[in-house]
């Protein structure tokens, strides 16, 4: 059969062409413009090549808000994931109580970022609010707003708050999916509590985990709304992010050449963590099916 | 290794079940009595939603009955977990911890009940060895075929020897029939090893005798009938065991009495002393007769007590001839000699004495004294 050459296919691939392009590529291409340029005014700009990478890679600033960023992110997933376990595991799975207690549960989830940091910026205050004035009458010296690791743990106290439900329900829906039979054979085998969940919990969890950790990995890594109206970064830079030091070089200073180079290396941070743990975790699976081409 | 002993038991999946006496079809078990001996291999048979499945899961404690009590030996276990009876139980889907390989499945029990890591290996390859998965020890369990997982969970089933007894719930629905044979036969050789009270359910009747040394025929959530796969064949107690074992199932003529004498419409039929006996002694209308295919015989010409019949149709089975006959308007079955021939459609039925049963509202009665030994339910 002959081919009929014929190209005006083509224009079917148009619509999805324009709406990517419009959606990423033209402004991630802005952004990489920016990048290479020093802006002064609309009018005025030089070429100046890779100058802000190199300045951002050296800029002592950045470095210590990423480091405060990895530290944040981790005590994030260190905390919220076992507790998202432990709290869906608890969880009714029947009667009104499931239903009651997934309410609860998806309530913070809705409230929006700043009204969460308002909150938690009055709750924590040691005059009006009752977290902080519950803890200076125990006696505990805390004041959110002069002691950086107050202002620190106060940022992740909220962040567990906030967040801490999503994971308790993606495992729960998780657990859930686990068929009766497993943990009827499990009884049936003398399993102890501990290794039902070790052994029929725990790898069932592993995909809604993975997608979990993810999750809370990149948003915490992009923390921005909560923490800025809770301590405005403050106090000095102890809780400044990432994203406030970006915003503050952005817009604050007027810097786009440096803010923009920034943005794509901090993006490339983000994408290089996700693809390190996502390939981690699917190599590992690979491994365990080793024994597949055996037969 | 324990006696069960059920007494009483009933059971319902309704929050509110009503009177059992009103309302049997609110109980997937009813005031059910029975004894199942220590070392016994024993079937639970019945038909799809008889209540077979619900019988195992409350001896073994997965399910806590509505009503009764379960013994193992003297002592009462309905408040005991399943994991405190020490009770094996194989399902009738293969179950395997996915995470593990095939020897960490197989070790998963032992492991449970902490017994020293050079045992556990020992018996793991010895279990692995009844049930040839040797080969497969170090796969990861989710790699294997349907027929692979099965015999890990039943292997595990098969890996503790210290347990009160071990239950199968149709163990061997997903192997393919070539295996099945073999599996069944391996079931029977560990029984014989290893004196362990085996409950096997399954609706096959065929499984069911070649495993069990006695069959408990469940029906309605009721054991209409216990005893060995002969008992059953030759004295069904009730109508539905009649029709349920064998292949086809035994025949039912239903019959009008007058006066002393029993009859089909219009053709008189012959009965025994005992079973007019039992016939003056009660008053009820649903009498029937049964006789299974096996044991009719057929003649070409008329001789005493025989009765006329059209042949409508014979299938060739092999070994025997399959007869479909018309009898008055009856449809009947009849297993006949493959050397058998048919030249016209009229033959003559014989119904040995001996193997015509009587049933009064579905249960037998009328039988000779000396019979009647060897089965449990009367």
């Amino acid at each position: 059969m002959r081919k009929i050459p014929n190209n005006k296919a083509w224009w079917l691939v148009l619509p999805m062409f324009l709406f990517v392009a419009f959606s990423a590529i033209i402004p991630l291409m802005t952004v990489v413009n920016y990048s290479l340029q020093d802006i002064f005014d609309q009018n005025t700009a030089y070429f100046v090549g890779v100058e802000w990478y190199q300045e951002t890679l050296r800029n002592t600033r950045l470095h210590d808000s990423l480091l405060r960023q990895f530290g944040f992110s981790f005590s994030v997933l260190l905390i919220e994931i076992p507790l998202g376990i432990a709290v869906a595991l608890m969880m009714p799975t029947r009667g009104w109580q499931a239903s009651a207690v997934l309410i609860l549960l998806a309530l913070p989830l809705l409230i929006p970022w700043n009204v969460v940091g308002t909150i938690w910026q009055v709750f924590a205050r040691g005059d009006i609010g009752l977290f902080g004035w519950t803890l200076n009458n125990l006696g505990l010296d805390y004041n959110y707003t002069a002691n950086p690791l107050d202002a620190w743990l106060t940022v992740l106290l909220m962040d567990v708050w906030h967040w801490t439900s999503l994971v308790a329900l993606l495992c729960y829906s998780g657990l859930r999916a686990i068929p009766d039979a497993y943990y009827q054979a499990a009884k049936i085998d003398r399993a102890s509590r501990w290794a039902v969940f070790r052994y029929i919990q725990l790898p069932r969890l592993k995909n809604v985990l993975v997608i979990g950790v993810l999750l809370r990995f990149m948003d915490s890594f992009m923390i921005y709304t909560e923490p800025f109206v809770l301590t405005g970064g403050g106090p000095g830079t102890s809780t400044t992010f990432l994203s406030q030091t970006l915003t503050q070089m952005a817009i604050g200073q007027f810097d786009i050449g440096p803010a923009a180079a920034f943005s794509l290396v901090y993006f490339l941070i983000v994408l290089l963590v996700s693809w390190l743990f996502f390939t981690t975790i699917t190599h590992m699976d690979k491994s365990d099916g080793g024994g597949k081409d055996v037969k | 290794m324990a006696t069960i002993t059920l007494k009483g038991l009933a059971h319902s999946y309704s929050a509110k079940p009503r009177d059992p006496l009103q309302h049997p079809d609110d109980y997937a078990i009813q005031a059910l009595n029975h004894v199942w001996k220590q070392g016994g291999a024993y079937a639970l048979l019945g038909p799809s939603g008889c209540g077979k499945s619900t019988l195992l899961n409350i001896i073994s404690g997965l399910i806590t009955p509505s009503a009764g009590e379960v013994l193992f030996d003297e002592k009462v276990v309905n408040e005991l977990s399943p994991q405190q009876r020490n009770i094996a139980q194989v399902f009738q889907f293969p179950v395997v911890y996915d995470a593990m390989t095939v020897a960490e499945n197989l070790a998963f029990p032992l492991k449970n009940i902490k017994m020293p890591k050079a045992q556990i290996n020992i018996k793991v390859q010895e279990i692995a060895e009844l049930l040839e998965l040797t080969d497969s020890l170090n796969k990861k369990a989710k790699n294997l075929s349907a027929d692979e997982k099965q015999k890990v969970s039943m292997a595990r089933g098969l890996v503790r020897e210290d347990v009160s007894a071990i239950l199968f719930d149709e163990p061997l629905t997903v192997i393919d029939p070539n295996l099945k044979w073999k599996l069944r036969r391996k079931l029977k050789q560990i029984h014989e090893q290893l004196n362990l009270t085996m409950l096997y359910v399954t609706h096959d009747q065929l499984e069911a005798a070649t495993f069990a040394d006695e069959i408990a025929l469940m029906y309605q959530g009721k054991i209409v009938q216990f005893g060995t796969p002969q008992a059953l064949f030759e004295q069904p107690n009730h109508t539905f065991v009649g029709y349920f074992i064998g292949s086809p199932g035994m025949n039912f003529i239903p019959i009008t009495r007058r006066q002393d004498a029993v009859f089909y419409q219009d053709v008189q039929v012959a009965i025994s002393h005992e079973q007019q006996l039992a016939l003056q002694l009660c008053q009820s209308a649903n009498l029937k007769l049964g006789i299974r295919p096996e044991f009719i015989e057929l003649t070409h010409s008329p001789v005493p007590n025989s009765y006329p019949a059209q042949v409508k149709s014979t299938q060739h089975l092999g070994s025997y001839q399959l007869v479909t006959l018309d009898f008055a308007g009856l449809e009947m079955h009849v297993r006949v000699s493959e050397k058998m021939q048919f030249d016209g459609n009229r033959v003559f039925l014989l119904f040995p004495r001996l193997w015509l049963k009587l049933y009064v509202d579905e249960y037998l009665v009328g039988e000779p004294p000396a019979q009647k030994a060897g089965d449990s339910h009367a």
